[in-house]
């Protein structure tokens, strides 16, 4: 499994999907053109500032609103590696999965982190480093069953698999 | 003896389990796998990815396109038409075009598609709301909809529930947009994180189907699994009405059934409640609002866009006109709600107020168009959400309310309840 390092995107409690992807966007197919409005009602500035492998980490209720996939889709898509957060949404944290965008549920990483920080995850261990403050932290480990649809990289490959 | 709650039987049943507990991961068979045009369209591209492209069961799939419908630019256009044509190729029984569609929260139970005892995924967050009728029905995204529409099944994380235990009877303005907003308030945005949200007690009969299918919608926005009712006579009679001679199975929770937590909701003391920027827990009630003034007024959604809505808005509305420079939209949830309407005199006594009547659509709800705010602006929506730039500008506001103080708000010009009309 893979590993992701990058530098952090800091968010507080309940960040939506409308504020991820604005409804106003939601008739665009094309993911990279979505891809341009990721997070625009939050920080406009995230779409010039990201880079390939960057990590969102954000207190709880991550992505609650919609069922919108091109909410974990427009993440993925803008380069985030990962999005760490002290609780996630139940539909974004599904769709997550599904979709193949790596989470991870996380209260003491949540709280450490700050924006700015260059963090790096090992997916297999879980384990979370702080490469600016050697802090560490332990995420919480999946079930069996997700890791083996994270692992085929999301649900259609899973099934196809099956 | 099991200790399951409803939602937790519902699943063991279609899991083919005799007994399920809270946490364990299992894979259920599915009554029902619906999406709309802002979901389907992602769906449909994923089914191509699967070795086989065809559907499970052709009547177990209903596709609604309600978001952006009537078309409102040439992308939606091309988001139904990919929708359209999926559901010819199969040969979907349950495509609703315009001229039938509503929307989907509403149309669906109203069609009869919607059955207690029923598991139902649909890709919109709000497809709780058939839990009124005693389902599991959950909100999923795009890829668990193409699994589901492929192989009929789902997998689910059981859930763990919290049970409202409810008592006493509303009164008059008071209605179920009310007992949900003062629960998310209560309870917070993540209150119900991953939980089922079972609604019982002696008090829910004196709770209209239209006042449940509001309370089932909005368990999302406390961030639940599911909101579940049991089904007692009022449900059966609506099932008459809307699904005569369909068979279904009702399930009640075990006696002993184990919940994380226990609230006992007085509706007697309930009062008319508002969700106030940019959350649906920053609720506040009349005692604490101060003069605020609004801009325009929405009455509608898969929320609050029935006919015991609509009546209650025209009651409020009759020989009133709205306020000065105000715009209030009005939106019946689907073709039959707004035929209804129309028979009964509502229509006319909108049109008569100053207000506007829409076709069926999610419109505004969700910033699409038909009522999008400029900067600055106020709206008292009975919506479900009232997040920063839901319905337009980022720095607009939506006050989240009942169609009782929609509709007085729209007479006054500021965020008012019946009793300020001397109602």
């Amino acid at each position: 499994m893979k590993a992701a390092k990058g530098t952090v995107f800091k968010y507080g409690d309940n960040v939506d999907t409308d504020v991820i992807i604005p409804a106003r966007y939601l008739a665009i197919s094309d993911a990279k053109e979505l891809a341009t409005h990721c997070m625009e009602d939050i920080d406009k500035d995230f779409v010039n500032n990201v880079k390939a492998g960057d990590i969102i980490v954000a207190d709880k209720n991550f992505g609650c609103g919609s069922s919108r996939e091109h909410a974990p889709l427009v993440i993925k898509t803008a380069g985030v590696s990962c999005v760490i957060a002290k609780s996630f949404a139940r539909i974004f944290y599904r769709n997550a999965i599904n979709i193949g965008l790596p989470i991870i549920e996380c209260v003491e990483a949540a709280e450490n982190i700050k924006a700015g920080d260059i963090v790096s995850i090992d997916f297999d261990t879980g384990i979370i480093t702080d490469e600016t403050t050697g802090e560490t932290f332990k995420g919480q480990a999946f079930p069996e069953f997700m890791q083996k649809i994270i692992d085929s990289e999301g649900l259609i490959n899973y099934i196809n698999k099956k | 003896m099991s200790k399951m709650t409803m939602s937790q039987k519902i699943l063991a049943s279609h899991a083919g389990l005799s007994e399920v507990s809270a946490g364990q991961l299992i894979e259920a068979d599915l009554d029902l796998v619906l999406g709309n045009d802002i979901t389907s369209p992602v769906a449909i591209r994923e089914m191509t990815k699967f070795k086989s492209d065809s559907v499970f069961d052709k009547d177990k799939i209903a596709l609604v396109p309600d978001h952006f419908v009537p078309n409102k630019d040439i992308k939606s256009a091309e988001n139904c038409k990919c929708v359209r044509e999926f559901a010819k190729k199969n040969n979907i029984t349950n495509y609703f075009e315009v001229g039938q569609m509503g929307i989907e929260h509403a149309l669906l139970p109203e069609s009869g598609l919607t059955l207690p005892g029923n598991v139902i995924i649909g890709a919109d967050s709000h497809t709780c709301t058939y839990g009124a009728l005693g389902a599991f029905s959950t909100g999923i995204g795009s890829t668990d909809m193409a699994a589901g529409m492929a192989t009929g099944k789902a997998w689910f994380k059981v859930p763990s529930a919290i049970k409202f235990n409810i008592v006493g009877k509303p009164s008059k303005w008071v209605s179920g947009k009310d007992v949900i907003l003062h629960i998310i308030g209560m309870i917070g945005v993540d209150g119900a994180l991953y939980k089922s949200m079972e609604f019982v007690g002696e008090g829910i009969k004196n709770l209209s189907m239209d006042d449940r299918f509001t309370i089932a919608n909005m368990a999302i926005e406390a961030g639940g699994k599911n909101g579940i009712f049991p089904v007692d006579e009022i449900a059966i009679e609506y099932l008459k009405e809307h699904a005569p001679g369909k068979e279904y199975k009702i399930f009640e929770a075990d006696p002993d059934a184990e919940y994380d937590e226990e609230y006992t909701i007085d509706l007697s003391a309930l009062k008319s409640t508002v969700a106030f920027p940019h959350l649906p827990e920053n609720t506040h009630t009349f005692d604490e609002i101060q003069d605020t003034k609004i801009d325009q007024v929405v009455i509608g959604s898969c929320t609050n866009g029935r006919l015991n809505d609509l009546r209650c808005a025209a009651e409020i509305l009759s020989g009133r006109h709205v306020a000065d420079g105000m715009r209030c939209i009005i939106i019946p949830g689907t073709q039959k709600i707004y035929l209804q309407a129309m028979q009964e005199g509502l229509l006319k006594t909108f049109i008569e107020a100053g207000a506007i009547v829409s076709t069926p659509t999610c419109g505004p709800c969700l910033g699409g168009y038909m009522g999008i705010l400029a900067s600055g602006e106020r709206c008292v929506s009975t919506t479900n959400r009232n997040f920063v730039g839901r319905m337009g500008a980022i720095d607009s506001e939506i006050y989240l309310a009942s169609p009782a103080v929609a509709a007085a708000s729209a007479v006054t010009g500021k965020i008012s309840e019946p009793s300020e009309l001397g109602l």
